[in-house]
C-alpha cells in the first residue's frame, strides 16, 4: 500500500488517515511493532516531527500503543479496528451516494449500478 | 532555548534599506522555509546570519552569542553559488572539508556519495550543473552542525533528483539540528516543513506552523504564497 498526500491538507492528518488505513485494511496487523518514527518518515517522505505528531494522534485515538522501552505496536483491540472500519465504510458510502444523487440518480438506480459493477 | 536569535535586525545596500527590522527566533528541531519573492531581502538575511554581511543595525545571536568564528563552526551554509574550485576532484574536496571543519564525516559523505552515484574521483569541472550541486549538498549535509542553511538548494536539478536531494536533507537532519531552506520551488518542498517564513519587501510578513496554516486557509503554502505575493 502506497502513502498519498496533497499539499492543501495538513501533512500529519493526513499522515493520521494513511496509518488509519494501513491498520484497517490489515497491512499492519494488530499487535505488530511499528517502525521506528525515523524510518516511519522516510518511508512517507515527511518531517519526523510530522510523523510523531500523527502517531500522538494515533495513540490518542487508541490504535497505537506505546511499550516503553520497546517502541509502538498496533492495538490488539480488534473491536476498535472493526469500529473504525464501520466509520470509514460509512464515510465512502455517504461520499458515494452523494455524488451519485448530485449526478440525478436516486438511491435504488445508485445500488443497481454498484450491483452491475463487478470486481 | 533558540538557536538562531534576530533582534531589531536592518541592512541597505547604500541608500537601499533590504531588511527592514527584522525579529526573528528560531529554536532547535526545526525544518524551515524562508520563501519569500525575488529581491524580498531572503539571500541578505542569510548572509548576514553567516556573518558574510555586517547588519547596519540590530543583533544576531547564535546559541546565544555573536555571530563569528564560534556560529561558523556550528553553522553549515550552502551558498546560493558555488565558491568551490571546479578544478578540484571530490575526493580532494572531501578532505579539504575534513580539514576545514572538525564536524565533518568524511564517512558519512562516502556514503552519500555513494547513493547519489558520484565518483569520488571526478572532477567537479567534468559534471553537470546538477551533479555539482549534489555535491555541494553532500559537503553540507556530512556535517554535523547545529544550524544548517541551505539557499535554493534544489534550483538546478530535475525532479526526480530533486526528491532525492529532499530524501538526503530528510535522512540526514537530527532533532539537535535546524534546517532553514530557502527556495522558489515551494511545492516541491513544502512536504517536509514544519514552519514557514514569508519574507516581503524586507520585512517578516508571516511566522508560522506550515500545517496551521494549510488548515486555517484550506490552501497549500504553494497557493498561499501565489496568492499573498500576487504581482
Amino acid at each position: 500500500m502506497q502513502w498519498s498526500f496533497n499539499n492543501d491538507r495538513p501533512i500529519y492528518i493526513q499522515l493520521v488517515e494513511n496509518l488509519k488505513l494501513f491498520i484497517i485494511s490489515g497491512t499492519y496487523k494488530p499487535g505488530e511493532k511499528l517502525l521506528s518514527v525515523r524510518d516511519l518518515a522516510a518511508l512517507a517522505k515527511v518531517n519526523p516531527n510530522t510523523m510523531q505528531k500523527a502517531l500522538t494522534e494515533l495513540e490518542e485515538l487508541g490504535l497505537i500503543y506505546t511499550e516503553r522501552t520497546n517502541g509502538k505496536f498496533v492495538t490488539l483491540d480488534s473491536k476498535l479496528i472493526q469500529k473504525c472500519k464501520e466509520k470509514l465504510a460509512k464515510e465512502k458510502s455517504f461520499i458515494y451516494l452523494n455524488d451519485m444523487m448530485n449526478l440525478g440518480f436516486s438511491k435504488e438506480e445508485t445500488i443497481k449500478y454498484l450491483n452491475k459493477e463487478e470486481k | 532555548m533558540s538557536l538562531l536569535t534576530c533582534h531589531n535586525l536592518s541592512k541597505s545596500y547604500g541608500k537601499t534599506l533590504v531588511l527592514n527590522d527584522i525579529n526573528l527566533e528560531i529554536p532547535s528541531g526545526k525544518i524551515i522555509g524562508l520563501l519569500g519573492p525575488n529581491g524580498s531581502g531572503k539571500t541578505t538575511l542569510i548572509k548576514l546570519i553567516n556573518g558574510l554581511l555586517m547588519p547596519n543595525s540590530g543583533e544576531i545571536l547564535i546559541n546565544m552569542k555573536p555571530v563569528g568564528i564560534n556560529s561558523k563552526k556550528v553553522i553549515s551554509y550552502l551558498p546560493e553559488h558555488s565558491y568551490l574550485n571546479f578544478n578540484m576532484k571530490v575526493n580532494e574536496l572531501i578532505q579539504y572539508f575534513s580539514d576545514f571543519y572538525k564536524d565533518f564525516d568524511k564517512e558519512k559523505a562516502y556514503q552519500l556519495l555513494k547513493k547519489l552515484n558520484i565518483n569520488a574521483k571526478d572532477k567537479l569541472s567534468a559534471m553537470s550543473k546538477g551533479m555539482k550541486e549534489k555535491v555541494q549538498l553532500v559537503l553540507v549535509m556530512s556535517r554535523k552542525a547545529d544550524l544548517y542553511i541551505l539557499d535554493e538548494p534544489i534550483g538546478g536539478v530535475d525532479p526526480a533528483t530533486r526528491d532525492y536531494i529532499l530524501d538526503t536533507i530528510l535522512t540526514n537532519f537530527n532533532k539537535e539540528a535546524s534546517i532553514i531552506i530557502s527556495t522558489h520551488l515551494i511545492s516541491d518542498i513544502e512536504k517536509i516543513l514544519d514552519e514557514v517564513i514569508f519574507i516581503k519587501n524586507g520585512q517578516i510578513y508571516l511566522y508560522g506552523e506550515a500545517d496551521e496554516l494549510r488548515a486555517q486557509k484550506g490552501k497549500s503554502i504553494d497557493e498561499i504564497f501565489r496568492e499573498e505575493f500576487k504581482c
